[in-house]
């Protein structure tokens, strides 16, 4: 979707606050909703896409202002009502109207969290379509849903880097339509192809493109 | 409240889902507390799990991961060899834990070319290899401009390169993750891989900075 989470190339907003010693949460309630999120994930069977994309699914004003675990809160609620673990009746009054169970996730949670090995790369049959130096255009796509291709990409040319292998395609894993698997490689742009005549001309900016973002040049 | 119910089918419960919102409390932590007490009382959670998963990212997973990497590849020129062709392999051999390490790509610096690493749509980063990312790297100015002014972003970091050298950024769009191996400094020629991997910042991995000699 064309959201305003596609920030890469906007101006407007500033200078770069970096704060030194950062802590790894500024409040404690960062790392509950950090931790609550990421040790049901796993066992719950959340992926990692469709966690992209309710985050995506923010309004644009609480996207840009709202604390960033802030918004793991929203994507945590979303997660969980759409796996049917908690419902809307239960999540707005605060109290549980089931029966309590008797599988809570728990430590082992944290240590397949830990030793968590699974991952996007698949097997593929069908042979890649490009190949590494050859020359590719990316889609001027305006999908409505979850995409990985942003728009400063998209029409765009650029040459293959590097082939990954294959791995689920985000557009159809973010909206339960499976692994979808397909080629992903690495696409080299001049900065000057992106960002026209005023980009250094030694520059590049490389983006992890899946096969169906592009076609050959 | 319809805004997305266009977007997919799966996706027309949302809008009815921001209903609720109006009633949760406005106060993160208090809307936390709330979560994780209803998770609690229905026997989905054990509180005990959230702990743990703090305690990792506070005292287990950070940079200093990625530093023992940087400091190996500095010493070993086979291990660097190994690093440049399977960043996921030979990050394994240091049998790392944690999420989002299993494609890895070390990408290396040097005089001529330098590396800097973003994820424009989210907030991808090698947790496995320097822990959760800090704020300014999921902030929008960042995202933003790492793309279309990188030369600007550096400067801010207080990094100006030479017009000559080139500058590769890498969009994590994708569930790789870049990792930056930065230049060894000049006047380390003695020390120990403890000792050099002492000098590595998160900064220099993430290609916003370089590593100084002290």
């Amino acid at each position: 979707m064309n959201g305003i989470h596609d920030l890469g190339g906007m101006h407007g907003f500033g200078a770069i606050s970096a704060e030194r010693n950062e802590p790894p949460f500024h409040e404690a309630w960062e790392g509950r909703a950090g931790g609550l999120l990421e040790v049901m994930t796993f066992p719950a069977g959340f992926t990692v896409d469709r966690f992209r994309y309710l985050r995506e699914t923010l309004r644009p004003d609480l996207y840009l202002t709202q604390n960033y675990y802030e918004q793991w809160i929203y994507i945590a609620e979303q997660l969980l009502l759409e796996a049917g673990m908690i419902s809307a009746r239960e999540l707005a009054r605060g109290e549980a109207q089931a029966q309590k169970r008797n599988d809570a996730i728990g430590l082992d949670a944290v240590w397949g969290f830990l030793h968590d090995r699974t991952h996007s790369g698949r097997d593929l049959d069908s042979a890649p379509r490009f190949a590494v130096g050859q020359r590719v255009q990316a889609h001027n796509m305006q999908p409505t849903g979850h995409t990985r291709l942003p728009r400063y990409a998209r029409g765009k040319t650029g040459s293959i880097v590097s082939h990954h292998g294959a791995h689920v395609l985000p557009d159809a894993s973010a909206h339960g339509k499976g692994d979808m698997a397909q080629h992903l490689y690495a696409v080299r742009f001049a900065a000057r192809e992106l960002w026209s005549e005023s980009a250094n001309p030694r520059d590049s900016v490389h983006l992890d493109l899946w096969e169906s973002y592009l076609e050959p040049a | 409240m319809t805004q997305h119910s266009h977007a997919h089918d799966h996706d027309h419960d949302l809008a009815h889902h921001h209903d609720i919102h109006a009633e949760l409390p406005s106060d993160p932590a208090l809307r936390v507390k709330a979560l994780e007490s209803l998770l609690t009382e229905k026997g989905l959670v054990d509180p005990a799990a959230i702990d743990a998963w703090i305690e990792v990212y506070e005292s287990k997973i950070g940079p200093r991961n990625g530093a023992k990497v940087v400091a190996m590849a500095w010493v070993d020129p086979a291990y660097k060899q190994r690093l440049l062709a399977d960043g996921t392999k030979a990050i394994g051999e240091l049998d790392f834990l944690g999420r989002q390490g299993q494609h890895i790509v070390a990408v290396e610096n040097t005089p001529e070319v330098h590396n800097l690493v973003v994820c424009t749509l989210c907030s991808c980063y090698p947790l496995s290899v320097l822990g959760l990312p800090p704020a300014w790297y999921k902030s929008a100015p960042y995202r933003s401009r790492a793309v279309i002014d990188p030369r600007g972003v550096l400067k801010e970091f207080g990094l100006e390169l030479p017009a000559h050298v080139k500058i590769r950024v890498w969009d994590s769009t994708a569930e790789v993750r870049y990792l930056v191996l930065p230049e060894r400094p000049a006047g380390t020629e003695r020390m120990s891989e403890e000792q050099l991997a002492a000098l590595v910042t998160r900064d220099s991995m993430i290609g916003v900075g370089k590593v100084a000699a002290k």
